[in-house]
């Protein structure tokens, strides 16, 4: 065994996934003895001291003070033997003491490495604005890799993703946050009685999207009743689990029962938390995108772009990226007493994944070139596909798009995640009639829709933000001119 | 670890003169034998006039004093082995010594123990190895000691839950005829301020009293239910209750082995005498949290904490040790050393712990085994052998 010992953040309360480092109670070269006291970590359930695993020499420290560190990372490496003599290089694959980062030896022993980006306030499992740490209850999803042991004879998950595999239905869950209908709530529960409620769940019918019928708004029997016989889309969330176990599982009395558990669990967590939390506001806007297709066109046959995947949501997303300049108020988030308004854009994209709705995000993506942004696009998808993404790729979004275009709907009123102030719905483009040039024409046209957070964004902050990408949408090329 | 007899040293009645004392000054009723600076009390009065007084010998009086030192070393330990991520969860008992070993040790091997799940103390006290309730909160087993072999159940983590098994059990050896002289059981509840709120616990109280059940019902009252203090669990001084059940209720210095002992040997030896059940409030305090997940000074003040570390149990039986010479530094250092080499024993023997096989869930569920559970546990083997590596 290795005489270099790295200590991982323990689960300090059972189910935390995170802890802040409060403070270093000893630095790298102390000596220090079993049970001393080496740092002080808060969770979202207490500040603890954490007592030393080993005796030894602080070799490394893996995290400042202040930052916010996953269970299981790293946050310090003791030489347990440090009598015996310099570390060789083929041990630690570094230069002895004071090391910035984990040794190639401690790294090697460890799951997650720590990396830049980890710490930062977010969506899933990140902190919570203000700084304090998302409040969780029982076990959040484990993000990071499973260990659990391959099913004999089971197929990799890259095949069965693969296109040439016949898949089941098309795209499993939907991305975007469902859609909330009319119900004339701006916020606050939903008033229902317990057996009401009851039926509610036992018919399968969400509360959340009902209009109630009786006193003070609250809802009634027959409300549920009437969803329950209705238009069941209109009551239906658009996300539903893989439709691989949907088809399956009906038991003799024709219902089947989900368990609300991981991904879903948590984007239902999260949607009830944002919709009633943050006044939404949604506004649409409908683009004739004739001009930017064509530009796309043209992009696609340039040699340098030949390999790259272009996409109309590429154009969207530097579409929003060049309006937040322009409007940076929109990149910001409610921290209670204080709103903080971010210089970087972490721009979020909703995928539909085999695992339920995840939302990676682009770190830093206003910084990055046109073709840096489709490489990180390109890479992001086909990370979230295969299942890989990090929970450091989901955390510290600032801005989201959805692009429900794709599922062939014209735009949608999307839910912010939390944390967040905008978040743009972005419809299938079709050919449609338009006015142009004053002839009713065939043009491709789409329609976007973005819900902000009113206690930041006014709606004139908020049409002019849509208004920018809407005319950037429209003429990219000018719009690049007029505004680069 | 052979005992003093409180109740043969009280029916003696020696002639000797002696300083009585029925409590402490500012808390009138609290029986106490040994005050926070060390000083001896030759005897005490309870509330219903009940002389309360220890004769130990010096060995005996060193055996208690190692009792707690190691009771806090080893509890502190699994305290670390929680923060560094080798246990679950552990609730702490640091503070609670005294009220532990001084009850504890009280007990005759034939009485019955029904814990809560900070018994850490009294299970040490009944002989059994600390690291069985380790297992537990590692998750790698169910508690793992035999009740009936050790006499004292399993830890229960429903609040008050066990008052019940308690009452019932009693009730049980009375109607088994096992009362009535000194060789008669006795069975002990366990349970803290907080459980005096629950409806299982006034139950108990009614049961235990109307079938005048062998039982002491040992209240730890250390102050704290999690966070809630405990002038929002009661209006009197809990011992009082008693009254109002109709069994006699005393409250004792829970910081005070020696009263603790006292007191316990006292209550159990009328239990086990066919006198019915009664109460004792151990009056104490928590030092640290109430487990692991939480944090006592978003609700404690500090001053608070202070001045009951100024009543330290431990503190005290050293000083009065070195004061009666009946100790010195030497034989401090040896307990010390005893506890240190124990813990990390303690500490290696959780780390080499072995994950239980998944399929030994189904063991101990029945008694004589069961025709579904086999088949569930067919199942279960199937599905573990459908996996890559798999051993089976």
């Amino acid at each position: 065994m290795s005489r270099i010992k790295t200590f991982n953040l323990p689960d300090l309360g059972e189910g935390l996934t995170e802890g802040e480092i409060l403070a270093w109670l000893v630095k790298v070269g102390d000596v220090i003895e079993l049970n001393q006291p080496i740092v002080e970590v808060e969770t979202a359930k207490a500040a603890v001291e954490i007592p030393a695993k080993w005796a030894g020499q602080v070799q490394s420290i893996f995290q400042p003070e202040g930052a916010t560190v996953e269970v299981g990372a790293p946050i310090i490496a003791i030489d347990t033997d440090p009598g015996a003599g310099p570390i060789e290089e083929s041990t630690t694959g570094a230069p002895a003491s004071d090391l910035p980062t984990p040794s190639a030896a401690s790294l090697a022993a460890v799951e997650i490495a720590p990396e830049e980006g980890m710490v930062e306030p977010g969506l899933i499992g990140g902190a919570a604005p203000g700084g304090r740490t998302a409040v969780l209850v029982g076990y959040g999803p484990r993000t990071t890799a499973a260990k659990r042991r391959p099913r004999k004879g089971s197929v990799p998950a890259q095949a069965t993703a693969a296109p040439a595999a016949p898949a089941p239905a098309p795209a499993a869950p939907v991305p975007a946050a469902p859609a909330v209908n009319g119900n004339g709530r701006a916020g606050g529960p939903v008033l229902a009685k317990p057996p009401v409620r009851k039926l509610a769940k036992d018919l399968g019918v969400d509360l959340a999207v009902l209009t109630g019928s009786g006193p003070l708004g609250s809802i009634t029997r027959e409300d549920v009743q009437r969803a329950a016989s209705g238009s069941p889309a209109a009551a239906e969330p658009l996300t539903v689990a893989a439709p691989a176990t949907v088809a399956a599982s009906f038991g003799a009395d024709r219902e089947q029962r989900i368990p609300i558990k991981g991904v879903r669990k948590l984007t239902a967590e999260n949607m009830s938390r944002s919709a009633f939390t943050a006044p939404h506001v949604t506004e649409f806007l409908t683009v004739d995108v004739t001009r930017a297709m064509k530009a796309l066109d043209r992009l696609r046959e340039r040699r340098e772009w030949r390999d790259v995947r272009v996409s109309p949501l590429l154009l969207v997303a530097k579409a929003v990226l060049l309006a937040v300049k322009r409007h940076p108020m929109v990149n910001s988030t409610w921290a209670g007493d204080e709103i903080v308004v971010k210089e970087y854009v972490n721009l979020g994209i909703a995928a539909a994944t085999e695992r339920g709705l995840i939302v990676p995000n682009i770190k830093d993506a206003g910084r990055l070139s046109l073709r840096e942004l489709a490489d990180a696009m390109t890479d992001l998808v086909q990370t979230a596909k295969a299942g890989k993404t990090s929970p450091a790729d989901m955390s510290g979004g600032t801005l989201t798009i959805t692009n429900v275009g794709v599922f062939g709907v014209d735009t949608g009123t999307p839910i912010l995640p939390p944390g967040e102030s905008a978040i743009l719905a972005f419809g299938a483009v079709r050919e449609q009639p338009w006015v142009h040039k004053g002839k009713v024409k065939a043009r491709l046209v789409t329609t976007l829709g973005l819900s902000f957070d009113h206690r930041i964004i006014d709606g004139e902050l908020g049409s002019k933000f849509l208004r920018d990408i809407g005319d950037f949408l429209a003429d990219p090329e000018a719009a690049l001119l007029a505004w680069t | 670890m052979a005992k003093g007899d409180p109740g043969a040293a009280a029916r003696s009645r020696r002639a000797a003169p002696r300083s009585k004392r029925a409590a402490a000054a500012g808390e009138p009723e609290l029986v106490q034998l040994l005050t926070p600076e060390g000083e001896r009390i030759e005897s005490a009065l309870g509330p219903d006039g009940t002389e309360y007084r220890v004769d130990f010998t010096d060995e005996e009086y060193r055996g208690l004093y190692r009792d707690l030192v190691l009771v806090r070393k080893l509890d502190a330990e699994a305290t670390a082995l929680q923060r560094q991520g080798e246990l679950g969860l552990w609730a702490s008992l640091l503070g609670q010594e005294a009220a532990q070993v001084g009850s504890g040790r009280a007990l005759r091997p034939q009485d019955m123990a029904f814990p809560t799940y900070r018994e850490h103390g009294v299970l040490y006290c009944r002989g059994i190895d600390p690291i069985m309730p380790l297992g537990l909160f590692r998750g790698v087993d169910q508690g793992g000691w035999d009740p009936n072999e050790f006499k004292f159940n399993m830890y229960t983590i429903v609040i008050g839950a066990q008052t019940l098994h308690a009452t019932g059990y009693a009730m049980g050896v009375a109607m088994d005829g096992k009362t009535g002289g000194d060789d008669g059981e006795a069975v002990i509840a366990y349970f803290g301020d907080g459980a005096t709120s629950q409806g299982d616990v006034n139950e108990s109280f009614v049961w235990a009293s109307v079938f005048n059940a062998p039982l002491v019902f040992f209240c730890q009252n250390n102050q704290y239910a999690i966070s809630e203090p405990l002038e929002r669990q009661t209006r009197v001084p809990l011992y009082r209750r008693a009254g109002g059940f109709g069994f006699p209720g005393v409250r004792v210095d829970g910081n005070d082995v020696l009263a603790s002992y006292a007191v316990t040997r006292h209550a159990l030896d009328n239990a086990r005498h066919g006198q019915g059940p009664s109460l004792i409030e151990a009056y104490t305090y928590r030092m640290g949290a109430h487990t692991t997940s939480d944090d006592p000074t978003r609700y404690r003040i500090a001053s608070e904490v202070e001045a009951w570390q100024a009543k330290d149990p431990i503190a005290r039986m050293k000083a009065f040790l070195t004061k009666q010479q009946i100790a010195d530094e030497s034989f401090f250092a040896e307990v010390d050393e005893q506890a240190r080499t124990e813990s990390v024993h303690l500490r290696e023997r959780v780390l080499a712990m072995p994950n239980p096989e998944p399929v030994t869930m189904f063991d101990h569920v029945y008694p004589n085994g069961s025709s579904e559970l086999d088949e569930q546990r067919a199942q279960f083997s199937k599905y573990m052998e459908s996996f890559e590596g798999s051993a089976h």
